[in-house]
């Protein structure tokens, strides 16, 4: 007996097509199956567009392989010997050996590994805060990935800003508010492949057909580079110096907005020359705050008291503020000291980068530098985004402040059509990230002590309320300050595509009591577990989205035999851990964390969709003018001083070089030549492909069809002098290990560099220990290391390491 | 008698970016299996003068492509046209897309029926 078609509504995020969501979808649903998809014409997001990812659903939801009920190990961790177990049973089991951990060790000695931002990360971090432990782990090394970046722009800027594609207005491109950017510079981004960042890729393309011209940044020949006016193809992991060089020949050809730079930034303020540091009130007056700054007033000659907390001049603003030069002042102790502006010392080193130099460093002539700076420059208005190559370089933060400057200093922020402030949608925030504490929170600062990394690596302690990575893997061998005893893993793959170094993780994991994996499918993570949970897909949940904007909600389509929405799973243990947990269902804690929208969820369910009005912090633009950023509603930023911040008080105040410039990464031919002599090409990872999510897909047809192999791009005349042909199998090597794979050869790639594809294994291969799914075959993750992490705690060398490459023996294929 | 009016597919593979979206909506839309469809998408590698070299991607109806006349029937645009992510595919009577194709450059006009 056939029953109607149901069209169900509802956004798309995150298990399925593994993005990071917002597409308006039509599930055509009959007798509980999913029959198709489609886009939703009407939804201001896609307008009726979708992804393959998206398109091969019914592939993904009623998959063989699925898992349909909660399992327990049987065999050794490896083995993969399994016993179906019931929920009752699975909750029971979770909950007294969680709790033995937390009676015996106490409750950080668990950790709870997430991946990539789903809409599970809030769920991961109420469950790890209703049993107590500070310690949610994103699984990257120096959590190389989106995190840092936001923590890197709010350090100088207050907020993150993205390009603008009129996304905050229904009705999009036709809003009269709203301008084409006349140039993007797209730096290491293959944004329409995937579609991160809570951003849809092809809005890019929408830009450029309605004529916005492209610079790309990339070493490779992208689709965008092959359509842009200059093609940047820079030695990886010399972004920094490429984006200096930028700022050299804006600052020297005066094609910087001088007005913005006075009013916006904190350029006036005084550094002292004799200790290089910030001129305080305190060092100029008896009693003086120690967080107030000092501008010079040329027509007085004398300083002015910059009032932080105020982002304000204290009394009269001066008649002539110094933007550049030197003064000569008297301290309260009456020592003389000379300071000069943070405009001049900025510039100092921004000197340090003329485009010759920049050549030298990144292989970019120094003529096409200069001339795509003076293009972006001079393009008005003109738009930066950037993909995760920024994140993946132990120096991001030097890196992101450079390229914020950059759109600062143009006078690209927050203006129609530049880089846009991005905040969450009505300022709903479910948990915190940098920019905003979220309502999900542990129970006291008390409990948040022992996060492993806070104390050492400041943006931990301030933006980024994560553990270390790093420092946690270390931590699981070494038990010192106390030890890790378990591990919950819930949208991530440790082992098979997250993990660097997977052989250290798989060490880890063994060594835990307990590991719990939250996952679709088996991966070669869940091979580590002793419980693993069945979860679902967006279409069998309900949920909400208020990245960026729209607030929208994700609407329960079906079900899928017992499989469980992850935000289930951990509300039920949630409630178990917590005696004071205080929501009775889902949907309860939903409303309370949609409170700022002022609605309800199922009230959002209504209506789809919300767009923040004009004169919400969410809705641009020029909101510093507006005073709709601060807490205050003083005009100005979240920053410590209230202005856009050249010279970045807080990395002062924690020890590290306040201003943009670059560092050569740990593993190059530059910073280890004695490496270059055995392993002389630099190998990247991570090139993004349509067809898969990171180390999802392969086992859905349609898309494993698209891309097939783990494939290692090659230039055709590297190739032949290694004897490797096109779709020959081939090893990538170096000092860590080896991975194989299948060679492409294309002129895409240099010369003097492999691109290797990142998050293989292969679902139709053994599942137990040696194959593992075949991933220790072809993990390329085999040759990063972890422990690498930037100085402040965030950033890794995952794009750029060296290897030397041969052909694969013909038993080994 | 009249010639029966032919249909085709319009691409702008200028802006094609190779997502593959167009294979896979055949795919569901006719449950044809991996491997099969009425559209594969392409990539082309040119390589130009002075090391330079431009890639392109290229979808191509194979002998499976039926114009989505089930789809057009309903007053429905074919599967691979709606969702397309480039909105680079237009289909239509075969006229009116050669005047489209007129007015600009790489373009390429299927006639699969
Ligand atoms: S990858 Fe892009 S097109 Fe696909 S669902 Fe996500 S946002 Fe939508
Ligand atoms: S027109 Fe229809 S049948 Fe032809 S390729 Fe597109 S979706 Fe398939
Ligand atoms: S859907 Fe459009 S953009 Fe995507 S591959 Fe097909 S023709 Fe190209």
């Amino acid at each position: 007996m056939s029953s109607e078609t149901e069209i169900v509504r509802t956004t798309t995020w995150s298990a399925g097509p593994g993005c990071h969501g917002g597409c308006g979808i039509l599930a055509h649903v009959r007798d509980n199956k999913l029959v198709k998809i489609e886009g939703n014409p009407d939804h201001p997001w896609n307008r009726g567009r979708l992804c393959a990812r998206v398109l091969a659903m019914t592939q993904y939801t009623h998959h063989p392989d699925r898992l349909r009920h909660p399992l327990k190990r049987v065999g050794a961790r490896g083995e993969g010997k399994w016993e179906p177990i019931s929920w009752e049973e699975a909750f029971d089991l979770i909950e007294m050996r969680m709790k033995a951990i937390r009676d015996e060790y106490g409750p950080e000695s668990m950790l709870f590994n997430s991946g990539t931002g789903r809409d599970i990360y809030p769920w991961i971090c109420m469950l790890a805060y209703a049993y107590g432990s500070p310690n949610v782990m994103f699984g990257l090394s120096g959590s190389a990935c989106y995190g840092p970046r936001l923590a890197a722009v709010n350090t100088v800027q207050g907020d993150f800003a993205v390009f603008d594609a009129a996304q905050w207005f229904p009705d999009r491109y036709d809003d009269p508010r709203w301008r084409r950017p006349e140039c993007m510079i797209i730096w290491g981004y293959n944004i329409h492949a995937t579609c991160p960042d809570n951003l849809f890729g092809h809005w890019i393309i929408d830009l450029m057909k309605k004529g916005t011209k492209i610079i790309t940044v990339d070493p490779r020949l992208s689709w965008f580079a092959s359509r842009s006016k200059y093609h940047l193809a820079l030695r990886p992991g010399t972004d920094a110096a490429l984006a200096m060089g930028f700022l050299n020949v804006i600052i020297q050809e005066k094609l910087y907005d001088r007005k913005f730079a006075e009013t916006w930034t904190n350029a006036r303020h005084l550094i002292r020359t004799d200790t290089g540091c910030l001129l305080t009130e305190a060092e100029l007056v008896d009693g003086g705050d120690s967080a107030n700054y000092v501008v010079w007033d040329a027509a007085s000659g004398r300083p002015v008291v910059w009032d932080s907390a105020a982002a304000d001049y204290r009394g009269e603003a001066p008649e002539s503020p110094m933007f550049s030069g030197t003064c000569d002042l008297e301290l309260v102790q009456g020592e003389k000291v000379t300071c000069r502006t943070v405009w001049d010392t900025f510039c100092a080193e921004v000197e340090q980068y003329p485009p010759e130099r920049v050549e030298e460093i990144s292989g970019v002539s120094a003529e096409v530098v200069a001339e795509a700076a003076r293009y972006y420059a001079k393009s008005g208005p003109a738009a930066i985004h950037w993909g995760v190559a920024v994140d993946m370089t132990p120096a991001l933060t030097p890196l992101v402040q450079a390229l914020s400057c950059l759109w600062a200093l143009t006078g690209n922020l927050d203006v129609p059509g530049g880089n846009v402030i991005a905040r969450l949608a009505f300022d709903v925030a479910p948990y915190a990230l940098p920019g905003s504490d979220g309502a999900i929170r542990l129970k006291s600062g008390e409990q948040d002590k022992p996060r492993i990394g806070r104390d050492r690596y400041l943006p931990l302690d301030k933006f980024y309320w994560r553990c270390s990575t790093d420092l946690s893997l270390d931590q699981i061998f070494s038990e010192d300050p106390y030890p890790i005893k378990g591990m919950w893993i819930q949208t991530a793959g440790i082992m098979q595509g997250l993990g660097m170094d997977p052989k250290k993780w798989r060490s880890a994991l063994e060594k835990l009591d307990f590991v719990v994996a939250v996952d679709l499918f088996h991966t070669p993570t869940t091979q580590y577990a002793d419980v693993v949970l069945p979860a679902t897909t967006f279409l069998e949940k309900d949920s909400f989205r208020s990245w960026w904007v729209p607030l929208q909600t994700i609407n329960k389509a079906m079900n899928v035999e017992e499989c469980l929405p992850d935000m289930e799973i951990n509300f039920e243990l949630a409630r178990r851990f917590d005696p004071d947990f205080r929501f009775e269902t889902l949907h309860d804690l939903y409303d309370d964390i949609l409170k700022p929208s002022g609605l309800t969820f199922s009230e959002l369910q209504q209506k789809d969709w919300a767009y923040p009005p004009e004169g919400s912090s969410s809705c641009p633009y020029l909101r510093h003018e507006k005073g709709l950023l601060r807490p205050d509603k003083k005009p100005g930023f979240r920053t410590p001083t209230g202005r856009f911040e050249l010279y970045s008080t807080l990395r002062e105040q924690w020890g590290l070089e306040p201003v943009p410039h670059h560092e050569e990464p740990p593993f190059t031919p530059v910073s280890r030549p004695d490496l270059a002599k055995d392993y002389p090409l630099i190998l990247s990872t991570g090139r993004r492909s349509p067809a898969f999510f990171h180390s999802e897909h392969r086992n859905i047809p349609w898309l494993r069809d698209i891309d097939p192999d783990p494939v290692v791009e090659i230039h055709p005349n590297t190739a032949a002098e290694h004897g490797i042909g096109n779709g020959e199998w081939m090893w990538v090597e170096n000092w860590m290990g080896r991975a194989r794979f299948k060679a492409k050869l294309t002129p895409v790639v240099p010369q003097w560099m492999i691109m290797a594809a990142h998050g293989w294994w292969q679902p139709e291969k053994e599942a137990a220990e040696p194959s593992l799914f075949g991933m220790w075959k072809s993990n390329i993750n085999q040759l990063l290391p972890m422990g690498h992490q930037g100085k402040d705690g965030v950033g890794s060398p995952i794009k750029h390491s060296m290897c030397r490459i041969y052909k694969a023996g013909p038993e080994e294929v | 008698m009249a010639e029966k009016q032919r249909y085709g597919l319009l691409i702008d593979y200028e802006y094609c970016t190779g997502c593959f979206t167009c294979q896979v909506a055949c795919q569901q839309e006719y449950g044809w299996p991996a491997g099969m469809g009425g559209i594969r998408v392409n990539e082309i590698v040119q390589n130009l003068p002075k090391g330079k070299a431009y890639l392109t991607y290229f979808p191509f109806p194979t002998e499976l492509c039926i114009l989505c006349k089930p789809r057009v029937k309903k007053g429905l645009e074919p599967a691979c046209v709606k969702h397309c992510m480039a909105e680079c595919m237009t289909y239509g009577p075969i006229e009116k897309l050669a005047e489209k194709m007129a007015e600009k450059p790489r373009m390429v006009l299927w006639a699969p029926k």
